[in-house]
C-alpha cells in the first residue's frame, strides 16, 4: 500500500500467471511484477507513481484489478474510456 | 482569424511513435488538428491514433498535402529531420526539441530561409489559435486547452511555453480572447523572434494586440522594439519581463538556455528601457497584461 | 561553458596558432620559479581564472628573474578575484609587441549566423571600440551550410584597409579560429588582443573561448585533452553541494525534470517551475520581501519519487523554515503527481504537509485529483483564479506570520 494509492488483486488474478504477465507489461511505472513462482508481486515503491492510466482495469476479469484512490474517500477508480 | 496555422492546415509529426509526440497527436487531433500522419525511420506502415506511420517524410509529401510538422525527435537526430522536411517543401516546422546546439539550429533556419520556410522553436510548445488548430504540446488536453485559450484579438508569443498558457489563462479569465498564441522557444536562437512574427499579427486583420513574455538574455527584445517603431505598427503591445533578480548575477545561468545575463544588454533593466522606449507597455505583474492591452487599445 | 585561458589557448595551439614563448601553467611557486627559467625574461605571468577584470585585481603581473616570478605566482595564487581563486598561473615570455588586434567569432542571434569580428584596436574592450571608433570594426557573418571559405576572412580583413603581408597573414589567422568555431561547438571564440611582433609574425596575446553547454556530450575528446571534467559547470560560481546533490536527484530519474537548483542563504525554500514559472515566481517571492532558500525548476512531468527527494533535499537544508509550491498553469506536468511528490517528501522529512508547505499553486492538468490531495492533508492550495504573483504573497506572508 502506499501512501495515496492501492492497488488490490483479486486472489484468482494474482495466481495466474498469463494475468500477472499481461499485469507486468501494461503498466507504465512498473507496479506489477512476477514472484519466483510466477504469482503477483506488488512493487510497492512505485504504487505512489501510478497515474491512473486505467490499463491495468482491463487486464483480467472484470474487478479484479481495483486501484483506490486512499486520498478520496478510497475510492476505486473506474474505467473512463 | 489566426497566423501560422487554421482547421484547415495539414500536420505530420515526426517522432511520431515516441513516448511524449503519442500523447501529443492524441491531445491534437481531439483539439481539432488535421493531423494525417508521421514519420519514425523503422516504423512504417504501422498506425498512431488512425493515422499511417511512415520511414521518411516524402513518403507523405508524395501523396498529400503537407503544410505543417512538429518535430519531436530526440536532439542528435532534429537537425536532420528538420533539414529533411524543409525539402520535401514544408512550409511550417514546429520543432519541440530541446538541447540542440546553437550550430545546428542555425543549420536548420539557413536552409529554412533558402526554401522560404518557417521555423518556430526548438526548446517550444508550438502554435495555438483558439477554435482552429494547435500544433504541438501548448495547453496539454484538448479539454484543458479549451480553458485556458479561447477565441478572440490578443496576439501572444512567449519565450516560455508554460507561461504562455498562463498568460493566455489570465487574458482569458480578463474576457479577452487570442488570435494565435505561439511559444516561441526557449533557446539562444530560434527561428522565429517576435520580430520576425509581427508582419504576420500585423496583417492579421482580427489581431488587435500583442501580449508577449520575455526574459533575460538575447536581443529579441531589442529587435521587437526596433521593429515597432520603425514599422509604426498598428498593434498596441505589452510585454511581461521575467528573471529580474538575475541582472544581479550575471554569467549565472537560470532558466531557458537562451537566458543568461553576459552583457549590459541581456539585462532585464536593459531591455525595459528598449521596449518602453518603443512605446511598449511593460506588466510588473502578469495579471496586469489585461489591463495595460485595454490602455492600449483605447 | 568557458575555458579557461590557458584551455583556450591550448585549443588554440592545436589548431597551429602562435602563442607567447613558454606558456605553461603552474600551480605552485616553484614550478612558476622552473618555468620562468626555462623561458627566461622578461615575463608576464597571469591568474588563471574565469572572471574578468583580472588586470585591475592585480592578477596579472610582469617580472624579469626566475625568482620573481616564484614571488609574483605566490601573490596570485592567493589572490581571489571576484570570488574565485586562481586554478594556477600562465607562465609567458613577455614579448614586444608592434601593434595589437582583436579578433572574435561569436554568434549574431538576429542574423543567426556566426560572425567574424576584426578591429586594429585590440587589447581593450570591443563594445567600448564600437561605440567610440567604429570605422576600426569590421563585421562579416558566415553561412552555417557551406565550407567556411577563406576569401570570407580575406574580405573582413581587407575592409579594415590592411594589405601587404598582413593580410595574408591575418586571413589564415581568421579563417582557422572561424573553422575552430565551426568545428567544436563554440559560442566565442576571441583573441585579444591579437599581437603583431617585431618580426611580422602574429600571436595570441589572450585567448578566450566557450564551448556550448549542449555541445558537451559532441566534444568528449577536447575536454579530457583538455583536462575539464566532465561535472564541471564552469559557471560565474563554483556548485555547492546542495547544487550537486539536485543535479544527482535530477539525474538518477529521468523522468521529468527537477533541476537547475540554485543555493539561496534564505529560508523559504521553493519547489517551482517551470523555465519561465520558475524566473516569473522567483522574482514575485523577492517583490513581496521574501527570503528564497533556493531557486529551481521542476517540468516535463517529473515522477512522485524525484519530487519528493527534491522536497527533502530542500528541507534538509539548514535554515529552511517551510516550503512554496508553485507553476505556472501546466499542460503536461501533472497537478496531483508533484502535489503526491511534495506530501511524500514532507512527511519522510518528518514534517506536517499542513505546517511546512506554506502555499500549493500549481493549477492545470490533474488538478482536481491534486486538489482532493492537497485537501485531505490540510495544505493551503489555489486554483488559476489566484496569480502566481498573489500566491508568491501569501507564502511570504506566512513566513512573516510564523
Amino acid at each position: 500500500m502506499g501512501l495515496f494509492i492501492e492497488i488490490k488483486v483479486s486472489p484468482d488474478a494474482a495466481k495466474d500467471p498469463a494475468t500477472v504477465k499481461k499485469l507486468s507489461e501494461v503498466c507504465p511505472v512498473g507496479i506489477f511484477t512476477a514472484g519466483g513462482n510466477g504469482e503477483l508481486e506488488i512493487v510497492d515503491a512505485n504504487v505512489d507513481e501510478c497515474t491512473l492510466c486505467e490499463l491495468c482495469l482491463g487486464v483480467g476479469a472484470a474487478g479484479s484489478v481495483q486501484v483506490l484512490k486512499l486520498y478520496d474517500g478510497n475510492q476505486p477508480l473506474e474505467r473512463s474510456r | 482569424m489566426s497566423i501560422l496555422i487554421t482547421k484547415d492546415t495539414t500536420v505530420i509529426v515526426q517522432g511520431i511513435t515516441g513516448r511524449e509526440a503519442v500523447t501529443m497527436t492524441r491531445e491534437m487531433m481531439d483539439y481539432g488538428t488535421k493531423v494525417i500522419g508521421g514519420v519514425t525511420p523503422g516504423r512504417g506502415g504501422r498506425e498512431i491514433h488512425g493515422v499511417p506511420v511512415c520511414d521518411s517524410v516524402e513518403q507523405l509529401t508524395n501523396k498529400t498535402r503537407v503544410d505543417a510538422s512538429v518535430i519531436s525527435v530526440p536532439p542528435a537526430f532534429t537537425r536532420d529531420a528538420a533539414l529533411e522536411a524543409i525539402e520535401a517543401g514544408i512550409k511550417l516546422l514546429v520543432i519541440i526539441t530541446e538541447n540542440i546546439p546553437r550550430y545546428e539550429v542555425a543549420q536548420m533556419v539557413e536552409l529554412a530561409n533558402m526554401r522560404g520556410a518557417k521555423i518556430i522553436g526548438p526548446n517550444c510548445l508550438g502554435v495555438l489559435s483558439p477554435g482552429e488548430a494547435k500544433v504541438g504540446n501548448l495547453g496539454g488536453r484538448a479539454e484543458d486547452a479549451k480553458k485556458a485559450f479561447v477565441p478572440g484579438s490578443i496576439g501572444v508569443m512567449s519565450r516560455s511555453g508554460g507561461m504562455t498558457t498562463e498568460i493566455c489563462s489570465t487574458l482569458t479569465a480578463a474576457g479577452m480572447g487570442q488570435s494565435t498564441a505561439v511559444s516561441i522557444g526557449g533557446d539562444a536562437i530560434i527561428g522565429s523572434s517576435y520580430a520576425e512574427l509581427m508582419p504576420l499579427f500585423e496583417a492579421d486583420p482580427d489581431t488587435k494586440a500583442i501580449a508577449i513574455y520575455s526574459e533575460p538574455g538575447g536581443r529579441m527584445e531589442a529587435d521587437l522594439a526596433r521593429w515597432v517603431k520603425e514599422n509604426k505598427s498598428r498593434l498596441p503591445v505589452v510585454a511581461f519581463m521575467a528573471g529580474r533578480f538575475m541582472d544581479e548575477m550575471p554569467g549565472m545561468r537560470f532558466g531557458h538556455a537562451g537566458t543568461i545575463v553576459e552583457g549590459k544588454a541581456d539585462t532585464t533593466a536593459e531591455k525595459i528601457e528598449r521596449l518602453r522606449e518603443a512605446g511598449i507597455g511593460v506588466a510588473e505583474r502578469i495579471e496586469d497584461i489585461p489591463k495595460l492591452v485595454q490602455q492600449g487599445l483605447a | 561553458m568557458r575555458f579557461y585561458e590557458y584551455e583556450s589557448k591550448a585549443l588554440l595551439a592545436k589548431h597551429g596558432f602562435p602563442l607567447p614563448k613558454g606558456s605553461k601553467v603552474a600551480h605552485t611557486p616553484a614550478e612558476a620559479e622552473a618555468i620562468a627559467r626555462e623561458i627566461g625574461g622578461p615575463l608576464v605571468l597571469k591568474s588563471q581564472v574565469l572572471s574578468g577584470g583580472r588586470m585591475k585585481a592585480g592578477g596579472v603581473l610582469f617580472t624579469e628573474t626566475p625568482a620573481e616570478a616564484k614571488a609574483a605566482a605566490e601573490t596570485i595564487l592567493k589572490l581571489e578575484i571576484n570570488g574565485q581563486t586562481a586554478r594556477g598561473v600562465l607562465v609567458e615570455s613577455k614579448q614586444p609587441i608592434a601593434q595589437e588586434f582583436y579578433l572574435g567569432v561569436t554568434w549574431d542571434g538576429t542574423a543567426k549566423k556566426p560572425v567574424m569580428i576584426l578591429s586594429d584596436m585590440g587589447g581593450i574592450d570591443i563594445e567600448e571600440v564600437a561605440e567610440q571608433h567604429p570605422e576600426h570594426i569590421a563585421k562579416r557573418h558566415f553561412s552555417t551550410l557551406m565550407p567556411f571559405a577563406d576569401h570570407k576572412a580575406k574580405e573582413l580583413v581587407a575592409s579594415l584597409g590592411i594589405t601587404g603581408s598582413d593580410l595574408n597573414r591575418l586571413t589564415r589567422i581568421v579563417a582557422t579560429l572561424a573553422r575552430v568555431f565551426q568545428q567544436y561547438d563554440l559560442t566565442l571564440a576571441e583573441i585579444n588582443p591579437l599581437g603583431k611582433l617585431e618580426d611580422g609574425s602574429f600571436v595570441a596575446v589572450d585567448g578566450h573561448v566557450d564551448l556550448e553547454a549542449e555541445a558537451k556530450g559532441k566534444h568528449k575528446k577536447l575536454l579530457e585533452e583538455l583536462g575539464i571534467g566532465e561535472d564541471e559547470t564552469r559557471q560565474a560560481r563554483p556548485p555547492t553541494p546542495f547544487e550537486i546533490k539536485g543535479r544527482e536527484i535530477n539525474e538518477v530519474d529521468h523522468r521529468g525534470v527537477a533541476g537547475n537548483v540554485t543555493e539561496f542563504d534564505g529560508t523559504l525554500g521553493l519547489v517551482i517551475g517551470a523555465g519561465g514559472g520558475s524566473l516569473t515566481l522567483f522574482d514575485a517571492v523577492r517583490k513581496h520581501g521574501g527570503d528564497p532558500a533556493n531557486y529551481c525548476e521542476i517540468g516535463g512531468n517529473p515522477s512522485v519519487s524525484k519530487v519528493c527527494n527534491l522536497t527533502k533535499l530542500i528541507l534538509s537544508k539548514p535554515g529552511v523554515e517551510k516550503i512554496a509550491v508553485m507553476m505556472n498553469v501546466v499542460s503536461n506536468t501533472r497537478v496531483d503527481l508533484v502535489a503526491r511528490g511534495v506530501i511524500k517528501g514532507v512527511i519522510e522529512a518528518g514534517h506536517e504537509p499542513s505546517e511546512k508547505i506554506a502555499i500549493f499553486r500549481i493549477p492545470g492538468s490533474w488538478e482536481r485529483d491534486g486538489f482532493k490531495l492537497l485537501e485531505k492533508y490540510g495544505v493551503e492550495y489555489c486554483d488559476r483564479s489566484v496569480s502566481m504573483y498573489e500566491a508568491a504573497g501569501r507564502a511570504v506572508a506566512k513566513m512573516k506570520a510564523a
